[in-house]
């Protein structure tokens, strides 16, 4: 071990210049890597809290929420009024299936979602209203179930989020993928480096591991100090796009979007923790796998 | 100790066999010369016994292990029981002469204890016990090879290879590499050489294999370099 350690520590001397590439390699495709872990764990949130739950949502009146020209002036939605609609609804052979929801479950809902939130204290029950949340079998198609329903009393409006929100996870989902498939290059280019660090490293040594081959050194015995130098390597990477990273998080995220954005959930630590885990592993397999390669090939006993 | 079966050996991409059909049994404590022209086939046949490669057919075992079968991972502890010397001394020029004989026991993973115990006593068993704190190129290179006999025989090996250990050397030197040579048989270690040196194989008149295009033409106990049967 204790030879291990120093033919590591002189051979990270010796390819200094090349380490340092490997290190910075890692830092810029590992931090890459991260940040599109989190945004694809932002976008994913924001999916959960918006996409797979609602589809068309159709509110009802309310003594408060009048606008749109099917309430009766000053009052709540009658239960007649709500029955037809739900069965118009009900009736339509696109929807799924419809579930209805008081106001006091869409803001019990509310305070759930932004429990950890100044936003909490925004709305009072009163501003709430209940809702049909419908379910379309085919989300395009939601155009003949709003031409239907919107006229119909009691009726407030109605909200599609698909139409809103399509868009801009197509292009959040683009830029997650982008990134991603770019911290692979580059983490492709790290794992070359690495493969090529040691086959320099074997031609610079070869005399020395053709004497220890010779005399019967262990095959980790020789390629230990070539697997620890690339593991310090990525690791030194790693530590690095790791801070990064939570740095980014915490001046982007923390320090700002959840506080100017406030109306939509954010990423917090426990994703962050999740993407740094993985640089870790992503970044112990890319530094070992390479070496293992190579060094089967040019250390061959 | 060294046992050939019907052993062929041929390389990748060629047809003639670098050995063919070679049957040899080596007895313990045995001193053989393996001689032959260029391309003969005894560097062949010394790199089988170090398992750098299988044979293509036939059997060999070496110090009791069926070395064709051998798995890869094993090949290590193969290599710790053979010491094997070569026309070039192959030392580390970084180090000094202790260091380049330590090498080899540092990484088998031998205690320092034990190093700086077995290390002044090998050097001092080559005649070398003076010039320890040396580095490679301030000898001569017969001093050279006798710091690459006490890597090859430190760890007590039951086989000591040779490939043309005095190539390099004058014949005076020669004398003296093979006396140590010569010396280690005697400790009850195999001794195989491969050697162009008729002079030093007659004078020894030990047992004498000689290789043709990879076949056995001659095997004869106390034999003579030239002498064709």
């Amino acid at each position: 071990m204790r030879h291990a350690l120093s033919e590591t520590l002189s051979g990270l001397r010796r390819n200094l210049g090349i380490t340092l590439a490997v290190i910075m390699t890692m830092w810029v495709s590992l931090s890459l890597f991260g940040a599109g872990l989190i945004a694809a764990q932002q976008v994913n949130l924001l999916k959960d809290e918006w996409y797979d739950k609602i589809e068309v949502t159709v509110y009802l009146c309310t003594a408060k929420l009048q606008t749109g020209g099917n309430c009766d002036p000053g009052q709540d939605a009658t239960q007649e009024q709500k029955d037809r609609i739900q069965e118009a609804i009900e009736r339509n052979p696109e929807v799924e299936f419809v579930i209805y929801e008081s106001k006091d479950e869409a803001y019990a809902q509310f305070l759930d979602v932004f429990k950890d939130s100044p936003i909490a204290d925004s709305l009072t029950l009163e501003e709430m209203q209940d809702s049909f949340r419908v379910k379309l079998v085919d989300p395009q198609k939601y155009q003949g179930l709003v031409s239907q329903v919107q006229l119909m009393r009691g009726v407030q409006k109605i909200q599609d989020l698909h139409q809103i929100l399509d868009p801009v996870f197509k292009w959040l989902a683009a830029l997650q993928w982008g990134t991603i498939a770019l911290s692979i290059l580059l983490l492709l280019a790290a794992a070359l480096q690495i493969s090529t660090t040691i086959r320099m490293a074997t031609f610079t040594r070869g005399r020395e591991i053709g004497i220890m081959r010779l005399v019967g050194a262990s095959n980790f015995y020789i390629m230990g100090p070539f697997l620890l130098e690339s593991l310090i390597a990525a690791m030194v990477g790693a530590v690095f796009a790791s801070v990064t990273l939570v740095f980014g998080v915490w001046f982007v995220i923390i320090q700002n979007a959840q506080q100017s954005l406030e109306a939509f959930r954010w990423v917090g630590w426990t994703e962050t923790w999740i993407s740094v885990a993985s640089i870790f592993v992503v970044a112990i397999v890319l530094s070992i796998i390479p070496t293992i390669i190579s060094a089967r090939r040019y250390l061959r006993v | 100790m060294i046992k050939f079966e019907e052993v062929s050996r041929i390389y990748d991409g060629q047809t003639r066999a670098a050995l063919a059909n070679v049957n040899i049994e080596i007895d313990k404590g045995e001193f053989v010369f393996l001689v032959g022209g260029s391309g003969s086939g005894k560097s062949t046949l010394l790199k089988l016994i170090l398992r750098e490669f299988r044979p293509t057919t036939g059997r060999i075992y070496v110090a009791g292990k069926d070395v064709a079968a051998l798995p890869e991972r094993k090949i290590p502890a193969l290599r710790r029981e053979i010491g094997m010397v070569s026309q070039d001394f192959r030392l580390l020029p970084g180090k000094t002469v202790f260091e380049n004989v330590a090498f080899a026991l540092q990484v088998i993973g031998k205690p320092k204890s034990l190093i700086r115990k077995v290390v002044p006593d090998t050097l001092e068993m080559v005649g070398l016990g003076d010039k320890s704190d040396r580095k490679p190129d301030e000898l001569s290179g017969g001093e050279q090879q006798r710091v690459a006999i006490a890597r090859a025989f430190v760890n007590h090996p039951k086989i000591l290879l040779a490939d043309e250990p005095t190539g390099n050397l004058d014949p005076e030197t020669s004398v003296g590499i093979m006396r140590l040579l010569d010396r280690i048989n005697r400790s009850e270690t195999t001794v195989v050489m491969a050697t162009h040196d008729w002079a030093m194989v007659d004078q020894m008149r030990k047992r004498v294999v000689e290789l043709e295009n990879g076949h056995v033409v001659r095997d004869q106990a106390r034999g003579i370099y030239g002498a064709r049967a």
